[in-house]
């Protein structure tokens, strides 16, 4: 290449022969100083205003937060949601299961059953099933009333309801561990349940877990609708108090306060089992 | 020497796709048998259906005296049950392009995965013998560590130690160096020579026509679903007598 025509190029910033002596001054980002200071001054605001508020009566929400009641209720809320997710959960690993089985019949009743459950508002299903005496009046020379109180009712409710949506995550989850996995296990003779057990399942769980853990802290909230058939829940407790109470408000906040505990609680837990089943996925060196 | 695997006129096809039309062939004990052929000729589909991962159409194919896949009864095949299958298999070696190591299993779990769950070893039984096994495929240091943590090569030799965790009276090995960096094939194709000094019945699809040469007993030549030629290495490689193996020994070497 002649000279004239690397002359017609515009010059470079040359780089000086010393490249180790020049420090390097990182590039300023007003912009993102001010959106900063302007979020934080509207959140101190939003805070002062909540705490300064006398309606929301902080005194009130701390007398009421360890109280008897309201604990009886906190427990029944935690217990329901570990029954139903875990109920749920087993019958939604049965549902995916038979969708992804070769069985025609299977797979439609499963489909079916997707369908039909997540097409019902969980209210409306809750009401059908505290209602169900009126369509059954016995069960096995039973009174139905007396073999499904509301906490029953409660239990099986949201346990169907939500293996509707567990049956989709596990789905999910087995449809994305390799084809080859399961061939693998195929060739050295590995049983059908085993192979689910060990190879599949486990490794489906990495991408069961964050929706699972979704699913989880909604259940949680979600047992707040039994309140509507009188189940003794945490909400419900709060209701109770504030109905003789008139304390509204902080009754609320006092639910309020203990769905964010124990959420927050549950969101450290699902960090923990998610790196539980990151194991042997972080690659090499 | 008596035969370790027959293939009678197998037929496979895919929805109108044939993939293989009308196979025969004898394997006897103790020797090395490599396939070769072009991509699509029904290599893979033929290795699979000797562990019965894939079932044919017609035809047969036994395994050490055993009918795979079937029981016999007068001129009629009746499928078995799936149990009886994976019995089968277990007495099979299937040694896959990508490896398929399970990757939330050590290695170590991974070799004896096998023997305790299929053929209900004792624990400690296994693990001694695959510690065994590790250390004759070079990676007695890597028991305890994940697959993802290994090269492709000793992930590879991981894989033929799982599969010999169950002592398999034949291998199949499917183009076991292809999914290798080229530095990294020299170490599986020993750990392969290594069993054929054994004297280990293997099916070995490859590529690696150095390799075949070197270990092969006989030479099979794949194209379009057929055999179309098949003997000794010195034969089949160096004189073949089919236009189609020529046309394609040109190519790849
Ligand atoms: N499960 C399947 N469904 C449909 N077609 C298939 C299936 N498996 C294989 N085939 C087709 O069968 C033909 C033979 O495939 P096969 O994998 O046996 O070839 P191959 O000789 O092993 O080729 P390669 O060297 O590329 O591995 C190909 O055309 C392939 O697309
Ligand atoms: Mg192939």
């Amino acid at each position: 290449m002649s000279s004239d025509t690397l002359a017609k190029v515009p010059a470079a910033p040359r780089v000086p022969e010393r490249a180790d002596a020049l420090t390097i001054v990182p590039q300023r980002r007003p912009g993102q100083w001010t959106a900063a200071v302007v979020v934080l001054v509207l959140l101190g605001l939003a805070v002062n205003s909540v705490l300064r508020n006398q309606a929301f009566q902080w005194n009130v929400v701390a007398d009421y937060f360890t109280s008897d009641s309201v604990l009886r209720g906190l427990w029944l809320t935690l217990w329901l949601t570990a029954v139903v997710m875990v109920l749920g959960f087993a019958l939604g690993t049965l549902l995916a299961a038979f969708r992804l089985s070769a069985n025609p019949v299977l797979k439609a009743v499963s489909w079916g059953y997707v369908w039909l459950f997540r097409s019902i508002p969980v209210l409306v299903q809750l009401l059908l099933w505290f209602n169900i005496g009126a369509l059954y009046p016995q069960i096995l020379g039973v009174k139905t009333v007396n073999l499904l109180s509301p906490v029953a009712v409660a239990v099986v409710g949201l346990t169907l309801h939500e293996a509707a949506y567990a049956a989709e995550v596990v789905r999910g989850g087995m449809l994305s561990v390799d084809r080859g996995q399961i061939e693998a296990a195929q060739a050295l003779g590995l049983s059908r349940l085993r192979r689910l057990r060990r190879i599949v399942l486990p490794q489906a769980m990495r991408s069961i877990v964050p929706p699972a853990g979704n699913m989880l802290i909604g259940t949680l909230k979600g047992t707040s609708i039994v309140s509507v058939i009188a189940v003794n829940d945490l909400l419900f407790s709060a209701q109770l108090i504030y109905h003789r109470t008139y304390q509204v408000i902080p009754l609320l906040m006092v639910a309020t306060l203990w769905y964010t505990v124990v959420t927050s609680v549950l969101g450290v837990g699902q960090y923990y089992v998610e790196k539980h089943y990151a194991r042997g996925t972080e690659s090499a060196r | 020497m008596s035969v370790m695997v027959d293939i009678r006129s197998v037929h496979k096809s895919f929805g109108s796709l044939d993939v293989l039309k009308g196979i025969d062939l004898e394997v006897r004990t103790g020797e090395v048998t490599v396939v070769l052929g072009p991509s699509g000729s029904g290599k893979s589909t033929l290795l699979r259906t000797i562990n019965h991962l894939e079932k044919v159409d017609h035809g047969a194919i036994s395994v050490d005296g055993a009918l795979i896949g079937y029981r016999r009864s007068g001129d009629k095949l009746y499928e078995l049950p799936e149990r009886e299958v994976l019995k089968q298999r277990t007495r099979i070696g299937f040694v896959f392009q990508n490896f398929h190591l399970f990757p939330h299993l050590t290695v170590l779990e991974n070799v004896i995965e096998a023997p305790v769950a299929a053929l209900k070893r004792p624990r400690n039984e296994a693990v001694d013998s695959a510690r065994r096994l590790l250390e004759r495929v070079g990676l007695a240091d890597k028991a305890d560590t994940y697959p993802r943590q290994l090269s492709g090569g000793q992930q590879q030799r991981v894989a033929i130690a799982r599969a010999l965790a169950l002592e398999p009276k034949l291998l199949l090995f499917d183009e076991p160096t292809s999914a290798l960096d080229p530095e990294l094939v020299g170490e599986v194709l020993d750990v392969i020579r290594d069993l054929a000094g054994q004297g280990t019945t293997m099916i070995v699809v490859t590529h690696e026509i150095a390799f075949a040469r070197e270990i092969a007993d006989t030479v099979v030549f794949m194209a379009d679903g057929r055999i179309v030629e098949q003997g000794p290495p010195g034969e089949v490689l160096d004189a073949p007598r089919e236009d189609r193996t020529r046309a394609f020994l040109s190519k790849v070497l």
